[in-house]
């Protein structure tokens, strides 16, 4: 049982530049094709693209989708597919627009803050719910995942629309519009303590990595590798809070909320966004999902079935329970989802979520993670839901017709695949 | 050896669809024994194992562990028994890391909960350092290891959870020479520890040279049990051939 490797004792000692910044190459990889397409947007539209208004519009539009591929990362690792959640989160709107607009107020009363929670709880809920019957049937009937999320795409879009007669339902509680994104900012002084507050938080968590691995006499990155990748995050944090702390209310709408709460704007007053409130849900999801990922059992479950569902069996993991747990929480993640969509348009119309379910899954492709299972991060999936919508968005800004934006979508779905192909086929990952 | 074996499994028989697979099968194991398991495929040692392992429930026929009876169900109970099983195909994850092969389905986690990947890593560090000194490869996914390095990965966990019973399944079908010598030298160690380790081999030159006893199977039976140095390699392949009984055989 011979190694090629050095012949040092302990830790490997030496280790090339990109690893020494322990940089994923991948990522790097993404975030240089992001950038890139923002640039050429912002050319395009003569800055238009990169304006904090924009900027906001896309992470407001980001959420939705962004909220499922989550869940969507961890259904794909473990070998399976979800091709039910833009109908899940339809049928969970429809359950939860129906229960705030004519359900609970019967009981509760119209205004009573408990309609809000029941509500969430309940959107929540159905989702949770329906995901576990999925992976019911998936993990314990042996139905593959394909098939009953197919027909879960048609069901529950259906009962959706029957559950609401195929109307729409307008949404008006402010409650419930402020998870929405435009109508939930928490304003600058909040976001910066909020910037903070990550930051702090990001800080922390580099140096407890690395404390734990000193703790076992592992080699660490140089001081400067790490105090570059500090400073990367905290600019990263505190430059998105900046740019959303940049972007004014309107004056008209600004009068509205003055006048709503019986006072006059001050002349020649300006406020300003900060975070939508929406966003900031993502971001504690995807924080959630990562740790989950990373730093539980469950998550390195989810992994290893992955990698080799049999061996995950025979070490002792109940994969079938596995498989209701995960699309339990993809469910959930769907009714979160639900929420953020109906909030944002204001209204659940019938339509809502249509194709989400391509929009996630290739955003979850586009993120890196391999359908083959195995292989898949959060921050990818992100990455990807953000590269989509910004190629939605600027597409749009400099005038491409409805159609073509889709074709350029699909195109720029298989050539990320392809590319991806292409370099784990370099590297050896794949053989 | 009239003290009480370590391990005992009787008169097991399981069925699949009709066929036997295992058929009124009795074997026992001693501390610090190494039984051989032959036949060919299909001759129902790897199914008959599997009962042990957790991974089949037989139809019939008890399991002892020391004298006492037991109830395995799944590999979780085997596993409470200090029953570890390196598979013929290693069952490891491919895209995670050695270590967390190690302890796949036993992680070590922090006081919140958390799994503590720097503490398994050590631990693994220490194991593959008496297992295989030139052991290196701690943080890529074990689908970049050589075949001896995923087969010390496999024995490493088994070895690290204080088996008392060892099954493996072919563990030099797929290694060179050197490989397979360590591996042999592995088995020696193991068995000087006290661990009673079963052994399923087609080599016959393996089973003479690493088993103490060899049992013999052949469609679902068992054809007979052996000392190994009471009988030559003659002997064991007409056992295996044709299910024809040594005179030293019982």
């Amino acid at each position: 049982m011979s190694d090629a490797g050095p012949t040092t004792t302990g830790a490997p000692a030496r280790r090339g530049l990109a690893d020494t910044l322990e940089l994923d190459k991948r990522l790097f990889g993404m975030i240089l094709a992001f950038a890139v397409l923002c640039v050429v947007f912002q050319f395009m539209t003569d800055g238009k693209f990169l304006s904090p208004r924009n900027i906001f519009n896309i992470s407001v539009q980001t959420v939705s989708v962004g909220i499922m591929a989550t869940g969507m990362v961890f259904v794909i690792v473990a070998r399976h597919i979800d091709l039910s959640v833009g109908s899940l989160l339809a049928i969970c709107s429809a359950l939860m627009a129906q229960s705030q607009i004519e359900w609970l107020p019967q009981v509760f009363g119209l205004g009573n803050p408990v309609i809000l929670v029941a509500t969430i709880a309940f959107g929540l809920a159905v989702g949770a719910l329906i995901g576990a019957v999925t992976g019911w049937l998936v993990g314990y009937q042996g139905i593959p995942s394909f098939i009953v999320t197919l027909g879960g795409l048609l069901i529950w879009r259906n009962l959706a629309w029957y559950t609401t007669n195929g109307q729409s339902v307008a949404l008006t509680d402010p409650n419930i519009l402020m998870f929405g994104g435009t109508e939930g900012v928490l304003y600058p002084t909040v976001s910066w303590v909020l910037g903070a507050l990550g930051s702090a938080l990001a800080i922390w968590g580099v140096l407890a990595a690395r404390r734990g691995k000193q703790r076992h006499g592992f080699i660490v990155k140089p001081v400067w590798a790490e105090a570059t990748l500090i400073a990367m995050i905290v600019a990263l944090i505190m430059g998105f809070v900046a740019i959303l702390n940049s972007y004014p209310i309107p004056d008209a709408k600004l009068k509205r909320i003055y006048e709503a709460k019986g006072l006059t704007v001050p002349e020649g007053f300006i406020e300003f966004h900060g975070l939508p409130i929406s966003v900031v849900i993502l971001i504690l999801v995807v924080v959630a999902m990562t740790m989950i990922g990373r730093k539980t059992r469950f998550g390195r479950y989810i992994y290893a079935i992955g990698g080799n569902p049999d061996a995950a069996e025979l070490s002792g993991i109940n994969t079938r329970f596995m498989t209701v747990k995960i699309f339990a929480l993809l469910g959930f993640l769907c009714g979160l989802a639900a929420l953020v969509a109906q909030a944002r348009l204001q209204s659940h119309g019938n339509d809502i979520g249509t194709l989400d379910e391509l929009k996630v899954i290739a955003a979850t492709v586009i993120g890196g993670t391999a359908l083959a299972g195995g292989i898949g991060t959060i921050y990818g999936a992100i990455l990807g839901a953000l590269i989509m919508q910004a190629l939605q968005s600027g597409m749009a800004m400099i005038g491409v017709d409805t159609p073509f934006q889709n074709i350029v979508v699909g195109g720029v779905l298989i050539i990320a695949v392809w590319i991806d192909i292409f370099y784990r086929k370099r590297t050896g990952a794949l053989k | 050896m009239t003290q009480t074996p370590l391990c005992e499994m009787r008169d097991i028989s399981i069925s699949f669809g009709g066929i036997k697979a295992v058929d009124h099968v009795s074997i026992d194991l001693h501390p610090g024994e190494v039984v051989g398991l032959l036949g060919h495929n299909g001759a129902g040692k790897s199914t008959l194992i599997k009962c042990l392992s957790g991974a089949y429930q037989a139809d019939h026929g008890d399991i002892y562990i020391n004298g006492e009876k037991v109830q395995i169900t799944n590999t979780r109970d085997a596993r409470a028994q200090n029953i570890e099983t390196i598979y013929q195909t290693l069952a490891l994850a491919d895209n995670l890391d050695a270590a967390s092969n190690l302890f796949l389905g036993r992680e070590l986690v922090t006081p919140l909960g958390f799994v503590d990947d720097s503490k398994m890593e050590s631990e693994a560090r220490k194991i593959m350092a008496r297992l295989n000194p030139n052991f290196r490869k701690f943080n890529v996914p074990v689908s970049a290891l050589s075949g001896g390095q995923r087969q010390s990965v496999a024995i490493a966990r088994a070895v690290y959870f204080n088996a008392k019973i060892l099954i493996m399944d072919e563990p030099t079908a797929a290694l060179g020479p050197h490989e397979t010598q360590m591996v042999a030298e592995l088995i020696q160690e193991l068995k000087a520890q006290g661990l009673g380790i079963f052994l399923i081999e087609h080599d016959i030159h393996n089973v003479m040279k690493l088993c103490d006893r060899a049992v013999v199977m052949k469609n679902g039976r068992r054809v007979g049990t052996v000392n190994v140095n009471e009988v030559t390699d003659d002997d064991i392949l007409g056992m295996i051939i044709m299910g024809k009984k040594p005179a030293s055989a019982i």
